[in-house]
């Protein structure tokens, strides 16, 4: 049952072989039997999801049910949710409960999804390990002394351990991604602006986006169909219609062109790794798509030009945590400069302050020419280098991150060695692009991802793509050991 | 660019941020090694290059000007540390 | 040694939507606290801004009004501070890329016009509100305000004393209520006033060190809080000290200034574009359509007046300062047939006295224009003279009925028939033999005696002109 395919689940309760209640029952009671070891939920909806999952068995039966009706899902806890608590991975909102719930949540459950909990993530989604996050590291279901990547680590793992069959997720340099890439699985970052970001915590507004984490994706399809769409509530959301993203799965591949931009396959990367997605390239060919060498001049610069903008934009977006009308307020504060301080001091964990300060920095008087004006200069390079690109190819393929999954701890001190883990990634959100990660294979014994990357609203042909690579390959079915029994 | 204790410092104080002091250091050192990998910016030029905000060349969108929002006072300070009256307290601001 | 009064002011002016200008939350003033304080203006996690159009057509309105450069694209910057009203801990402003560019307004002081320069004027959220009353120790917030769409207003250091200030700021004043875009209340705060004050000596081109004297809510402490300012500023300088750059606020009941905070500390707002908003385009049809949306401007207006209905430039001023006056005005105008003059007189004379005297405003006066203009129709056509068209405003006052039927039902109709006049003085002539013999020994005074008495025999209903020419020729004879 836990690797059936979205289309297969919704088969089954179409034809009542199985109920929504017990579908949900039988996740909920993988979540508590497995998640003790992983940490990949913050906080369980069991009651109010049973109920969701009875209002779903009675639309199916009168025969109001679309493909995700019934279907358990997780969310990330960044998504806000009315009734139910919306941590962000922080101490800050330990106790908050949002008054409204996120467009992209709402959109899923008039699709009739029925939300198990909320998932683990690094703190205000700060984080290439979710090794910051308030509520405990995540571990990684193929080996649970590595980190499941960060920073929706919680969705990512938890989907890997087959604790649900979909998740959500949010990707700012790579938060989606990555982490797909580490845990095996199928994740995908839609182009900026399809996905609401209303009730969706910011971190850095203009590189936030939301999207999904699936087994397969056909899967990762139907749940970002649902999620996408315009919102008057986002003045960035995008006012135009949403391609129907399973017509195309079918699609041959042939004739497409895929760029593999050169500085991506340096010797930076890993041998073993660059074998692997050149595999999967390989793969790609033999379906019938043409295989270019592009470059990306600037791409290198990403990854400096990002640690300008997402802190500065952040630095402001964390404002509001200030203990005044929500959120952690420290004990008896002695006047105001006390309350603010202390209770900022110890809402936020450390990454959350490096982050803050570097951007109240770069942007503070004298500075914001030298660094803020010129990471915003830096970042028009890279998108134009990546418009220069697609006027060439039609999707551009690498590995998703520099290494597999590393250990627990392994880079936690070292944030410059951190930020490094997502130089793949982090170029896509500074475009605007959407980007997807795919299992193509294991080393040592861990998931690799090939990211995909397509041109802006070709989220279509990206999952085309994708899913015309997982009828080649079977990595995307790969279970991790121990988790493939029933419980 | 290094940053030094002070900065530190007055960072945090603009930010509000309450650091420990024995932290001070290693956030001065973490803050330096980031901005050294910041400032690899500074290999290409950017004269003349019109600085980006947005990944999508869109303009703003405009709401008409109608009052959709009723009063939920009540819902909105569910999650108030402090309250009275319907108004939130903190601690004496003296002007 | 001489010294030179500069001053720039910065005035806030809250637009009149009904929505915020990032929510769809009331901007209605007086709620309970907090009521009209929607999840957006209270900075909850997850919630985003999406720009009120009206806000927006105000600012090009005003931009177009000064003659002012409307940027094509502006873009909202987040200015960072902490403070309990400032709910995100940012306020959504406008900072490099203003919506109105430089512009310009004339003021007149001692008869003389002086033109000041707007150097820009920007969209941006107003705070909330800190209560300093007691909560236990405690201050509290109330956020109903916050969001409220304000258009700040930034001059050139133009003016050189409090008289060019006060000038300026009603000038201003009167614009935006004429727009349409602002209410004008000084007392609720929709239109405050932050004033930049330095001094220097005469004939020295550098300025000195300004200090900001913040939320002037009235055109008299905006006069008072310069003269004092000035007053300490060069105090200070003679007595060998040094002015600092500092905000000041002014203490109307001690009628002096004080410094803000005790340790200024240096602001650093960090500045930078809001990324959750985009920039905002203004199109060449909404251009188009707020040019065609612009009333008549006071300044032309009164030219007009002056022109159009051959008043002198006194009489022009006073009926322009008010729209709702200029309009109720030329409405009258139209019901009197196009007697400009007389309807001024009235306009300014029996109908202001009234509505002083009542209390009342032009807009809630108990006369409407049209029963004005066919009162003053009545006058001019001779129905009625003037002082028993005095007595028939007096009626309309206390009822709804039009001149018409008031003159008809009071029987007031002035008496214009020859023959019935002619009546009248022979019989009064018969009984006053010695007067008409006074008169035609050359005591012409006498005539006001029988003036009077056919005004009181006809209860002042005989036409005075005709009455003069009959007795005139009567007593000659």
């Amino acid at each position: 049952m836990y690797n059936k395919s979205l289309k297969e689940l919704s088969i089954s309760l179409q034809n009542r072989d199985i109920s929504s209640v017990e579908l949900s029952q039988y996740f909920l009671d993988r979540i508590k039997h497995f998640d003790g070891e992983i940490n990949s939920v913050i906080t369980l909806n069991e009651d109010a999801a049973l109920l969701a999952a009875e209002q779903a068995d009675k639309n199916i039966q009168s025969g109001k049910a679309g493909l995700l009706t019934g279907i358990p899902l997780l969310h990330k806890d960044i998504f806000c949710t009315q009734g139910l608590r919306t941590s962000c991975g922080s101490k800050m909102l330990d106790n908050f409960i949002a008054p409204y719930t996120a467009t992209a949540v709402s959109q899923l459950e008039q699709a009739g999804a029925v939300m198990l909990g909320k998932t683990n993530m690094d703190e205000f989604a700060m984080g290439s390990s979710n090794e910051t996050s308030f509520y405990g590291g995540v571990k990684n279901p193929w080996d649970l002394n590595t980190v499941p990547g960060g920073s929706s680590g919680g969705s990512a793992a938890a989907v890997a351990a087959r604790l649900a069959p979909l998740a959500s997720g949010t990707d700012t340099g790579g938060s989606i991604r990555q982490p797909a890439a580490f845990c095996g699985i199928t994740g995908i970052k839609p182009t900026y602006g399809r996905v609401s970001r209303y009730g969706m915590i910011a971190f850095a507004s203009s590189l936030d986006q939301g999207g999904a984490f699936a087994k397969s994706a056909e899967d990762a399809a139907v749940m970002l169909q649902a999620m996408s769409g315009f919102d008057e509530k986002d003045s960035t959301s995008v006012d135009r219609p949403v391609d129907d993203l399973l017509d195309h799965l079918g699609d041959s591949i042939k004739g497409l062109t895929i760029g593999l931009p050169k500085e991506f396959f340096t010797d930076d990367l890993d041998n073993d790794i660059r074998e692997k997605v050149e595999a999967a390239v390989d793969a790609l060919k033999s379906a019938g798509a043409n295989i270019k060498e592009i470059s990306l001049p600037n791409i290198n610069l990403s990854v400096p030009a990002y640690y300008v903008v997402a802190p500065a934009e952040c630095s402001a977006n964390l404002s509001r945590f200030d203990g005044v009308r929500f959120g952690h307020r420290c004990d008896s504060p002695k006047d105001l400069e006390d309350l603010y301080k202390r209770s900022r001091g110890e809402g936020f964990g450390d990454e959350v302050k490096r982050r803050i300060m570097i951007g109240a920095y770069v942007l503070s008087a004298g500075y914001y020419d030298a660094y803020y004006k010129k990471a915003q200069q830096v970042r028009r390079l890279i998108r134009e280098d990546f418009a220069q690109a697609f006027k060439e190819v039609d999707i551009i393929a690498s590995a998703t991150a520099p290494s597999v999954a590393f250990s627990a701890g392994e880079k936690k001190d070292d944030p410059v060695s951190m930020y490094l883990s997502d130089i793949f990634t982090i170029g896509v959100n500074l475009a605007g692009l959407p980007g997807m990660s795919v299992p193509c294979g294991f080393v040592d014994k861990k998931p690799v991802g090939l990211q995909l990357i397509g041109n802006y609203f070709e989220e279509s042909r990206l999952l085309n793509v994708a899913h015309q690579y997982q009828q080649l390959t079977d990595w995307h079915l790969a279970v991790p050991a121990g988790y493939e029994k029933e419980v | 660019m290094s940053i030094q204790s002070e900065d530190v410092l007055k960072i945090a104080h603009l930010a509000r941020l309450g650091i420990q002091d024995e932290q001070v250091e290693s956030y001065a050192s973490d803050l330096t090694n980031i901005m050294g990998l910041v400032e690899q910016m500074n290999q290409v030029d950017t004269t003349g290059i019109e600085p980006m905000a947005h990944p999508l060349d869109q303009v703003q969108r405009l709401r008409p000007d109608v009052v959709s929002e009723k009063n939920q006072r009540e819902a909105l300070q569910k999650n108030a540390p402090d309250i009275q009256d319907g108004l939130f307290l903190v601690p004496r601001v003296i002007e | 040694m001489q010294w030179e009064t500069v001053i720039g002011l910065e005035i806030h002016a809250q637009l009149a939507t009904k929505s915020k200008i990032f929510s769809g939350a009331s901007t209605a003033y007086g709620a309970e606290p907090n009521t009209q304080a929607c999840a957006v203006d209270l900075g909850l996690p997850g919630t985003l801004p999406v720009l009120n159009e009206q806000a927006v057509r105000f600012a090009v309105k005003f931009g177009l009004a000064i003659g002012a450069h409307i940027a094509p694209y502006s873009v909202f910057a987040r200015k960072n501070y902490f403070y309990p009203d400032l709910p995100k801990g940012y306020q959504t402003s406008q900072f490099d890329k203003p919506i109105v560019g430089l512009g310009q307004i004339d003021i007149v002081v001692d008869g003389e016009i002086k033109t000041i320069g707007v150097t820009r004027a920007h969209l941006e959220e107003d705070a909330g509100k800190s209560l300093h009353e007691d909560y236990q120790g405690m201050t509290g917030v109330d956020l109903n305000r916050a969001g409220t769409p304000l258009l700040e207003i930034v001059s050139e250091p133009d003016m050189r004393s409090s008289a060019e200030a006060v000038a300026y700021v009603k000038k201003l004043h009167t614009l935006v209520q004429y727009l349409g875009i602002c209410d004008g209340n000084m007392q609720e705060g929709s239109f405050r006033c932050d004033v930049n004050v330095s001094v220097r000596p005469m004939g020295q081109e550098e300025f000195g060190t300004r200090a900001e004297i913040k939320n002037l809510n009235s055109f008299r402490f905006i006069e008072k809080a310069i003269a004092h300012e000035v007053e300490r500023q060069i105090d200070v300088i003679e007595s060998g000290g040094k002015v600092v750059q500092e905000t000041r606020l002014y203490d109307s009941n001690k009628d002096e200034t004080r410094s803000m905070r005790s340790k200024e500390e240096a602001n650093d707002y960090r500045y930078f574009p809001c990324p959750d908003l985009l920039p905002v385009e203004i199109t060449s049809e909404l251009l188009d359509d707020m040019r065609d949306s612009l009333p008549e401007l006071p300044a032309a207006k009164k030219q007009r007046f002056q022109q159009q209905y051959g008043l002198n430039e006194y009489d022009s001023d006073v009926l322009t300062t008010q729209r709702a006056m200029a309009n109720f005005y030329e409405d009258a105008v139209n019901f009197a047939d196009a007697e400009s003059k007389l309807v001024a007189n009235w306009v300014m004379g029996e109908l202001s006295a009234g509505l002083n005297q009542h209390s009342l405003t032009i807009s809630t006066s108990p006369v409407s224009a049209e029963r004005l203009g066919g009162l003053v129709k009545r006058i001019a056509d001779q129905t009625i003279s003037g002082k028993i068209a005095k007595k028939v405003f007096e009626f309309m006052w206390g009822s709804e009925s039009s001149a018409d039927e008031i003159i008809e039902r009071e029987g007031l109709m002035q008496i214009s028939d020859t023959g019935e006049l002619e009546k009248i003085i022979d019989q009064l002539m018969a009984d006053n033999e010695a007067q008409v013999e006074q008169f035609r020994a050359g005591k012409t005074k006498v005539l006001g005696f029988f003036v009077g008495s056919i005004m009181k025999q006809t209860q002042g209903k005989a036409n005075p002109q005709e009455v003069n020419k009959l007795l005139q020729e009567k007593l000659k004879e």
